[in-house]
């Protein structure tokens, strides 16, 4: 029997967030949920969710930025503007969220009425 | 541990793991890193009894 | 508890600079350590009205240094300033302390989970109901069989009809998705799908750990621990499973037979995980209560958060794994299977007396197998102190817990299983009964691996 010891990407149970996903809505507002809990690392993050037990590493200090951020900003695009990341690099950030999102590290949030642009 | 201690003397078993797979394990090992770099997984979870260490 | 009633989120640890490039793979990143821990384990006494034969703590009577309500609060503060997420709360049989409730709301309130772990003897109706009505405190039944000939062979008369009752009583109080915990053992590895049904029934997420030849089991290690055929049937089963079934990472020197199970799939001692002691001592691991493992203690200045930051013992555990081109990693690093299972469990190979850069005892290639040929049994290390019962527990019977569970020929049955005890001083219903400290408590130590007597 053939084996390939890394079978899986990672050694832990990564959820890409990719294709087989519902597609995220960079476009819609987004906050972290209240049952979550945020731990800067030197290379990123650790978010605990309380409820779903379950944690999630972020990988970098970028994507934490944007997490944090996600709140004081209309849209995730926003947030990810103002955290200076390209648009080349934006697909794996949306992916980043998507996963999030997926776990209920992050939920969807009212949008405040806009009174401008 | 007792002097009755059965010591287990399973022999490594070659059928048990295929030795033939070390050539090919590698190149797709390099393979697997390449898509996690192309991927750029930035975000990877654990279940929070995913630890050893913890009973 | 909203984030806004969080603590406030600490500062990014200073560390090395990260090298720009491709994003290390997650168990590179944990094996060099957190600034704090994940989760980790905390028994809170030695005490137990059980005397399990595998005892990973060697636990039955109380220790006269435990930590105080006074003292745990401390700890529970410590661990919240440095957020740590949930500490699986254990012992011993950690209801037994009077305070264990009030410990268990005071971590709650500060932002602190709490899984305990249990024999279920204080889980009457009132309890349950109690339990089930708050969302961060988790509960985990010990059984190591799905029938009570399998399981009281090991945890002793009446302890599955405890467990039992236990289950009974949070389902009844509607408290679902507690943890029914097994330790695997060559009997009851047969009996995976009647402990799946025996979990589902109770509306309890089944968990499956490995046996570490560690406190009391390593006496038993030789006869209990599965097969290597029993481990490959067990490894299908749970990939068959797959998240339903929990690990507690347990299972990471199995990843060799097709790829990993679900978990980090890396020892964790001292990098995301550790162990406090009823007396305040921080060990590597649980399942590493050895002097060889102390990494300090919560009594010493800058209690729980210096020992995690400063302890020789840990940094070197973080060190990166040796063998770019150095011997130390030693035998395994040549398998190219060494990336998937680590080189397993450092605690299951120290205890069995195998040199820590060699294979696990359960290698899945059998190099342990073969390695443990060579080893003496009577020279494999022992711990120092050791809170067993020293006369029957109560409502057990004396003398050795005959094993019948098959027909095997008496040579190969399982020899008396009863745990190691010292000669009988007074009266054995007392916690000091027979209990003489060997390692006087020296703060001094703390940080120090060396030194000890």
């Amino acid at each position: 029997m053939s084996t390939n010891p890394r079978a899986c990407a990672g050694s832990s149970s990564a959820t890409a967030g990719t294709a087989a996903s519902p597609r995220f809505d960079l476009d819609r507002s987004w906050r972290i949920d209240d049952r979550v809990a945020v731990r800067p690392e030197p290379f990123g993050a650790l978010l605990y969710h309380f409820g779903t037990r379950r944690l999630s590493f972020l990988k970098n200090a970028t994507v934490l930025t944007v997490v944090r951020s996600l709140a004081e900003h209309p849209s995730a695009r926003a947030a990810c503007a103002a955290a200076g990341i390209t648009a080349a690099a934006l697909p794996a950030y949306e992916r980043a969220l998507a996963t999030l999102a997926e776990s209920q590290m992050i939920r969807e949030r009212a949008r405040p009425e806009s009174t401008g642009p | 541990m007792t002097q009755q201690a059965v010591i287990e003397t399973t022999p490594a078993q070659p059928g048990l793991i295929d030795d033939e797979s070390a050539g090919p394990g590698h190149a797709s090992d390099r393979a697997d890193q390449e898509a996690l770099v192309a991927e750029e997984l930035l975000v990877e979870e654990v279940s929070i009894d995913g630890m050893c260490g913890v009973y | 508890m909203t984030a806004a009633a969080l603590a406030p989120e600490r500062p990014a640890a200073p560390g090395p600079e990260r090298p720009a490039g491709p994003v290390p793979r997650l168990v590179e990143q944990f094996e060099r350590g957190l600034a704090a821990p994940i989760c980790l384990t905390w028994e809170l006494t030695y005490a137990c009205n059980l005397a399990c034969v595998h005892c990973l703590s060697s636990s039955g009577r109380r220790d006269p240094r435990e930590l105080t309500t006074a003292e745990c609060r401390a700890v529970i503060d410590t661990l919240e300033r440095m957020q740590v997420f949930y500490v699986n709360i254990g012992g011993g049989e950690p209801t037994v302390r009077p305070d264990f409730w009030e410990l268990v709301d005071y971590a709650t309130a500060h932002h602190v989970g709490v899984k305990f772990s249990t024999n279920g003897i204080k889980i009457d109706p009132a309890v349950a109901r109690r339990l089930a009505a708050s969302d961060y405190v988790d509960a985990q039944i010990s059984l190591d069989g799905a029938t009570a000939e399998v399981n009281d062979a090991v945890r002793g008369p009446g302890s599955y009809a405890t467990a039992v009752r236990a289950m009974e009583n949070l389902r009844a109080a509607g408290f679902e998705g507690f943890k029914l915990s097994v330790v695997m053992t060559r009997h009851n590895v047969g009996q995976l799908d009647e402990l799946k049904a025996l979990a589902d029934g109770y509306g309890a997420q089944l968990r499956l750990t490995r046996l570490r030849p560690s406190g009391r089991g390593a006496d038993s290690w030789p006869e209990l621990h599965p097969t290597a055929a029993q481990q490959r049937q067990l490894y299908d089963w749970l990939v068959a499973h797959g998240e339903q079934v929990l690990t507690g990472d347990s299972f990471f020197h199995l990843a060799p037979y097709g790829g990993p199970l679900p978990g980090l799939n890396l020892c964790g001692a001292g990098r995301v995980v550790c162990l406090i002691d009823p007396v305040g001592d921080v060990y590597a691991c649980p399942f590493a209560i050895h002097e060889e493992f102390l990494a300090g203690s919560v009594r010493q200045p800058g209690g729980f958060a210096a020992v995690w930051r400063d302890s020789e013992l840990f940094a070197e555990l973080r060190r990166p794994v040796k063998g770019e081109g150095e011997a130390g990693g030693g035998a395994c690093r040549p398998c190219q299977f060494y990336d998937s299972c680590r080189g397993g469990c450092m605690a299951a190979k120290f205890f069995t007396g195998l040199p820590l850069d060699g294979p696990d005892p359960e290698c899945v290639r059998g190099f342990g197998a073969a390695a443990l040929q060579s080893v003496d049994p009577a020279a494999a290390p022992r711990p120092a102190l050791d809170h067993s019962h020293n006369g029957p527990v109560r409502g057990r019977a004396a003398g050795p817990v005959p094993v019948t569970i098959s027909a095997r020929p008496a040579a190969l049955r399982p020899p008396d299983l009863r745990p190691a005890t010292r000669p009988a001083r007074g009266c054995d219903e007392s916690p000091l009964a027979g209990f003489v400290p060997r390692t006087p408590t020296d703060i001094t130590r703390s940080t120090r691996r060396d030194g000890l007597t």
